[in-house]
């Protein structure tokens, strides 16, 4: 690599004769070496390199699981099996999958409470926040997917719901129902299409989002716990002085990160893939059989809380918009808030009343929206929901003539 | 270079533009209609016929359609009778939040007043409710005055698949689009003789 600082691509040799032609080094230095970001990151920022290491994993233990499976009606379920039983190696490569797909919404979702924590979703972030949503919602298309693929019974059902919320749309409902299953039911031909939107269709959507989310990052600069501007302090090489290179120092911190996720991750891997059916779900060890409906339907536990959103309102349609708006909020998110303090250490007590409701209220829709309801279920769900929304309605009043601690000038460690 | 900008050629271009968008518009047809159930899916979906000459009062005769059971159950003037006195025990008495053709929004939810047609799909959660037409107190329903019954769940119906109040379905059973051919004869998947759905 070139030594000088300023010059962004070295003159000779290999790397001066690639560097001519492609950006190699320029690129290098712009994300990695020259990247600086805020010198106060904390645990809460493991989360970003996690899930992209989850990506990884999906994506290759994917490509290998594509190897064996058959995308048919006939045959998936057992092909499944085969992989576990015949495969070598089959069983590691699908329980990878299954709790990488789980820990993928543990990882995102940390990930988005870190952002609401620290407001990183607030001015000059907003692209990068909408881009991490855009992400999320790609995600929860690509899991609801690949969940179907074994066709299992929980497959079945799971895809026969989800699908049906398009048919309480009136006067297209019918329709749209038909051009989305291509069949009158779940059948083999839905079946097939979802094999096609989540083995090539969403991966490239995903792929292509998490790029943009990162240069849209690089472009504005990392928050950080203290939700200080670290630009707003440079020394005379124009470098922020609160700011440390990503390579080596980030990089080293990530590879600790990963080392402590991977522990955790492979126990669950090896010990308990199915997490008591909360992974993998005991109904989908039977055939997908249109006969015969399980005792509760219900999705995998990361889409709970906005299932028992869709449940709380007793007309369909309406349960739909209420379960779609709980997702659109948080695109909004960024114009809600508009107090000028980001991070959660310089706002005073509502906020961070309000903030621990609401992810409380988001955990609990979870764990209600696993279980079946009687009276007493339904009424705190609704309550729940309540208070899911209403962290919005507060943030947006709230944050107008907010108060708060005075804020630091340069970080504070 | 000037910077004046050359109307015409400007008007060229967006004329252009909007001539390639619409372009663009026609080829995404064949990818969107793509999704639509395909010959093979649509002749696996076509009408079905039923003949129902030996069908005897509180029999059944059960058929398939598009993947779904069809119960066409014959009924008397006992049964009939029963249908007005149950409707403050019902969620839906008027069908108004149910799934039916225009001509069996009704008491008997039938084009024949004695012959019901039904798709045999409980509306809770898609179990195949099992038909008791007699009226004798059930282990269900000590004042059972004939219909349906899932036992997945333990939905309950009167005998035009109306739903009793405290099941856990929410709606009336779904009656489909059928049509008489003769007095013996119909059709089920068609609004009338000349086709369409």
């Amino acid at each position: 690599m070139g030594k000088a600082v300023n010059s962004s691509k070295s003159s000779t040799g290999l790397m001066g004769w690639i560097d001519a032609r492609l950006p190699v080094t320029k690129a290098y230095k712009e994300h990695l070496s020259e990247y600086y970001a805020p010198s106060n990151f904390n645990v809460w920022y493991f989360f970003g390199s996690l899930s992209l290491l989850v990506l990884v994993n999906q994506l290759l233990t994917g490509v290998w699981l594509t190897m064996h499976y058959k995308p048919d009606a006939e045959q998936a379920f057992g092909v499944v099996e085969y992989i576990m039983r015949d495969v070598p190696w089959g069983w590691l490569i699908r329980y990878l999958h299954t709790t990488g797909a789980s820990a993928f919404f543990i990882v995102v979702y940390l990930h988005m409470f870190r952002g609401l924590m620290y407001g990183s979703y607030k001015k000059p972030r907003e692209l990068v926040w909408l881009l991490g949503m855009f992400i999320y919602l790609a995600l929860m298309a690509e899991a609801f997917m690949g969940y179907v693929l074994p066709w299992g019974n929980m497959s079945f059902w799971g895809a026969k719901v989800i699908t049906q919320l398009f048919g309480v749309i009136p006067y297209i409902g019918d329709g749209l129902l038909e051009w989305i299953r291509g069949d009158y039911n779940v059948s083999d031909a839905t079946l097939n299409r979802f094999f096609a939107l989540h083995v090539v269709a969403l991966p490239i959507v995903l792929l292509l989002l998490v790029v943009l989310h990162i240069l849209a990052l690089h472009t504005v600069g990392s928050n950080n716990p203290d939700g200080v501007d670290i630009k707003k302090n440079k020394d005379e090489n124009g470098i922020p002085k609160d700011g440390i290179p990503f390579h080596p120092y980030y990089t080293v911190k990530d590879i600790f990160g990963v080392g402590m996720f991977l522990l955790v991750f492979m126990f669950i891997v090896f010990v308990k893939p199915d997490m008591g059916g909360l992974f993998l779900e005991h109904d989908n060890y039977n055939i997908a059989n249109p006969g015969s409906t399980p005792e509760h339907i219900k999705p995998v536990w990361y889409f709970t809380p906005f299932f028992a959103i869709l449940k709380v309102v007793p007309n369909p349609l309406w349960g739909m918009i209420a379960m779609f708006s709980a997702i659109i909020m948080l695109f909004l998110l960024p114009w809600l808030d508009r107090s000028e303090v980001k991070s959660i250490r310089y706002r005073l007590m509502p906020f961070k009343v309000a903030l621990f409701s609401f992810v409380f209220s988001f955990i609990a829709l979870g764990y209600l929206g696993m279980i079946g309801w009687g009276d007493m279920e339904k009424l705190v769900a609704r309550i729940l929901t309540a208070v899911y929304f209403g962290y919005f309605a507060f943030i947006f009043f709230y944050s107008k003539n907010e108060k708060h601690k005075p804020i630091p000038e340069r970080l504070t460690h | 270079m000037t910077d004046k900008v050359n109307e015409s050629r400007r008007n060229l271009l967006i004329a252009t533009s909007a001539v390639g968008a619409i372009g663009a518009g026609f080829a995404a047809v064949p990818f969107l209609k793509a999704w639509l159930p395909s010959e093979r899916a649509k002749a696996a979906g076509e009408p079905v016929t039923a003949n129902i000459s030996k069908l005897e009062v509180g029999q059944k005769i059960q058929l398939m359609w598009r993947g779904q059971p069809i119960f066409i159950v014959k009924r008397d003037k006992t049964l009939l009778e029963t249908l007005p006195g149950l409707n403050d025990r019902l969620k839906d008495p008027e069908s108004n939040d149910s799934i039916q053709p225009e001509f069996a929004k009704n008491l008997h939810r039938s084009q024949k007043e004695e012959l019901l047609v039904m798709v045999g799909i409980c509306t809770h959660l898609g179990c195949s409710p099992k038909v008791y037409p007699e009226i004798v107190p059930q282990a269900f329903d000590a004042d059972w005055k004939g219909g349906f019954f899932c036992p997945c769940h333990g939905s309950t119906f009167d005998i035009s698949g109306r739903v009793f109040s405290g099941s856990p379905a929410g709606t009336n059973m779904v009656i489909p689009p059928y049509v008489f051919v003769d007095e013996n004869n119909l059709i089920v998947g068609v609004d009338s003789l000349e086709g369409g759905a």
